[in-house]
C-alpha cells in the first residue's frame, strides 16, 4: 500500500471524483474492434483506456507447449510506457508478468479448451492509459475479446476492485484512492455461479472488511457482466449490416 | 514438463483425497512438521533456513547504502528475491526466472510489506542515503507449499536481522546491533483438489490441484491474499480458510519466534 494519505480520500461522504462507496466509475466496452484479431474489445473504465485481443485457436509456438488434450490459454497483459505519469519501460517486467499469470488462470477457468486441442488462445491486454484497476479492467475488457472471438465459454467473467479508503470500504480503486489507501482487492467473478477466479489483496482489512468487501464486489457484477453482453449484442448487431469484403 | 512418474502418482493422491485422507496421513487443515533454524548463515545480517516436511528454503538477509526512493525519500528500502535452484526440483532448470519465482518472491513481499512488519523508516541514514535490505529466498529443496516456506524463511530472516554499523561513509559489518520487526505476518497456504480444502499440499498434491490461495494476516488483520491456479473458490471456501489462516497463527508464530 501507497504512503498513508495527507490529503483525505473521502470528503462529505463522496470519493475524490464524486463517487459513492459503492459506486463504479464509467465504463464503455466496445466489441470487435480491430481488424486483424479473431477476438478484442475496447474499454474505458474511468480515466483507464484498455485494448484487449484474442488470436486462437492458433499453431502453438514453442511446439513443446502443446497440451494434446486441450488448448493452452495464454495472457499477456502490459501498460504502454505512456499510460502513466513517470515514462515506464515497454516490455513486460515482474508486476505484468504475475498479473498476466493470474488473468490466464481465470481465463483457464472458463475456456472450454477439450474442444481445441493441440491449439494455443492468446490472450493480449495493452493499457493504454492507467488510472488505477487496470487488471480487473483488462480482464473485463478481454472476457469480452474471448467471447467476440467465438471462443466457446463456460461464463464471462467481470474484474471489479474493492479496497479501503479512509478506513471504509469501497468499490472501484481508481488511482489516488490505490495509491494512498489502505487496501486494495482485485477479483474476478463468474457471473453465473458466483465463483472467484481471481483474487489478490493486500493492505489491512480486518475478517469483517474482508466479507463486506465480497458482499460489495458481488453486488457489482451484473452491472459489469450487462455492459460485456451489451457490448458484444451491440457487435453483432453491427457485424450484420457491414458489407462483407473480400 | 511433464514427468511420468508424477503421472502415475496422480490417480494415488487423487484417490487418498477423495476418500478425506492425505497420502502422508495427514488431516486437511495440518501442517507437516516445521523447523526454522535462524543464523543460519553467519555473514548475512539475518537469515533462516526452514523447513516444512521435506521442502527447505534458506532465506538470507544483506545490507548495502543505496538512495531511497524518490516518493519516500526518508525511507529505506526493502527488495525480494527468489531462486528456484536447479538442485531442489528436476523441473527447475537454470535459467532466467521462472514466472512462479516471481510470483512467490512478490506474494512475500506484499505480505510484509502491507503488514509493515519492518521499520522502514529507521532506516535513513542521512539525506539521500539509507539502508536497503535485501532478501533473497533460496528454495533448496521442494515438496511443495514453497510460498509458506520462503514467507517463514524470509520472516524469521528479517527477526533475526542486525544491521551493521554505519560511520564516516562506511559499512562496519562486525559490529551490528539488532533490528526487531514491527510485526510479524504469517502466511498460510491452501489447494483446492476436486471440492476438497488442503492445506501445506505436498508437491504430490499441488500437482493435482486446480487452484492455491494463500492468506498472509496479523492477529486480526488481514495483509494479503493470493490465488492462483485454473480453479475457483466461493464465498464460503475463502472466508472458512481465512479463519483458519487465523486460527494457525499462533502455532506458526511459535515456530516463527522461538
Amino acid at each position: 500500500m501507497g504512503t498513508p494519505s495527507e490529503q483525505p480520500l473521502i470528503v462529505g461522504g463522496k470519493r475524490l471524483d464524486g463517487r459513492a462507496m459503492d459506486e463504479l466509475r464509467p465504463i464503455t466496452i466496445t466489441a470487435g474492434v480491430l481488424n486483424r484479431a479473431n477476438g478484442s474489445a475496447y474499454l474505458t473504465w474511468g480515466r483507464n483506456k484498455v485494448m484487449a485481443a484474442v488470436y486462437g485457436p492458433k499453431e502453438v509456438f514453442p511446439k513443446h507447449e502443446t497440451d494434446p488434450y486441450k488448448a493452452v490459454v495464454r495472457c499477456r497483459y502490459l501498460m504502454a510506457p505512456f499510460s502513466t505519469d513517470d515514462h515506464g519501460r515497454s516490455g513486460p517486467n515482474r508486476r505484468s508478468r504475475e498479473i498476466s499469470m493470474v488473468i490466464k488462470e481465470a481465463f483457464a477457468n472458463v475456456v472450454v479448451a477439450e474442444v481445441y486441442p493441440k491449439t494455443a488462445i492468446e490472450v493480449y491486454i495493452e493499457i493504454l492509459e492507467s488510472h488505477g484497476s487496470t487488471r480487473v479492467a483488462g480482464l473485463t475488457a478481454a472476457a469480452v475479446a474471448l467471447a467476440n472471438a467465438g471462443i466457446p465459454m463456460r461464463d464471462l467473467p467481470i474484474g471489479v476492485s474493492i479496497g479501503k479508503i479512509d478506513g471504509q470500504v469501497a468499490v472501484d480503486m481508481q488511482k489516488e484512492e490505490d495509491n494512498f489507501g489502505q487496501a486494495d482487492m482485485p477479483l474476478a467473478i463468474k457471473p453465473t455461479t458466483g465463483e472467484i477466479v481471481l483474487l489478490q489483496m493486500d493492505g489491512k482489512m480486518t475478517r469483517s472488511e474482508f466479507e463486506q468487501a465480497l458482499d460489495m464486489a458481488y453486488a457489482k457484477v451484473d452491472e459489469i457482466h450487462e455492459l460485456q453482453v451489451a457490448a458484444l449484442k451491440e457487435y453483432f448487431d453491427r457485424a450484420a449490416v457491414m458489407p462483407q469484403e473480400e | 514438463m511433464v514427468m511420468a512418474i508424477d503421472e502415475l502418482k496422480k490417480a494415488t493422491v487423487l484417490d487418498f483425497i477423495k476418500s478425506g485422507k492425505r497420502i502422508d496421513g495427514r488431516g486437511f487443515d495440518e501442517y507437516r512438521k516445521i523447523t526454522i533454524k535462524k543464523g543460519a548463515i553467519g555473514v548475512a545480517e539475518g537469515s533462516a533456513d526452514v523447513t516444512i516436511g521435506k521442502s527447505r528454503v534458506i532465506a538470507g538477509v544483506k545490507t548495502e547504502i543505496v538512495t531511497p526512493f524518490s516518493d519516500r525519500p526518508n525511507e529505506g528500502t526493502l527488495t525480494f528475491g527468489a531462486d528456484f535452484l536447479p538442485m531442489a526440483h528436476e523441473t527447475f532448470e537454470p535459467g532466467p526466472p521462472r514466472i512462479e519465482s516471481i510470483e512467490l518472491a512478490r506474494v512475500v513481499d506484499r505480505g510484509i510489506r502491507a503488514a509493515e512488519a519492518i521499520d522502514l523508516k529507521s532506516m535513513f541514514i542521512e539525506e539521500g542515503k539509507v539502508w536497503g535490505v535485501y532478501v533473497d529466498i533460496y528454495v533448496i529443496d521442494h515438496d511443495g507449499n514453497l510460498l509458506d516456506a520462503a514467507a517463514m524463511a524470509s520472516t524469521a530472516a528479517l527477526q533475526s536481522l542486525e544491521l551493521p554499523a554505519y560511520r564516516d561513509g562506511k559499512i562496519i559489518r562486525e559490529e551490528r546491533s539488532p533490528k526487531a520487526l514491527l510485526e510479524v505476518p504469517t502466511y498460510c497456504t491452501f489447494v483446492k483438489i476436486g471440492d476438497k480444502l488442503v492445506l501445506d499440499p505436498l508437491y504430490s498434491e499441488e500437482i493435482v490441484a486446480d487452484a492455491r490461495i494463500t492468506f498472509c494476516v496479523g492477529d486480526d488483520m488481514l495483509y494479503a491474499i493470493q490465488k492462483a491456479g485454473h480453479g475457483a473458490f466461493t464465498k464460503e471456501e475463502t472466508l472458512s480458510m481465512l479463519d483458519r489462516s487465523f486460527a494457525l497463527r499462533k502455532e506458526l508464530l511459535s515456530h516463527i519466534e522461538r
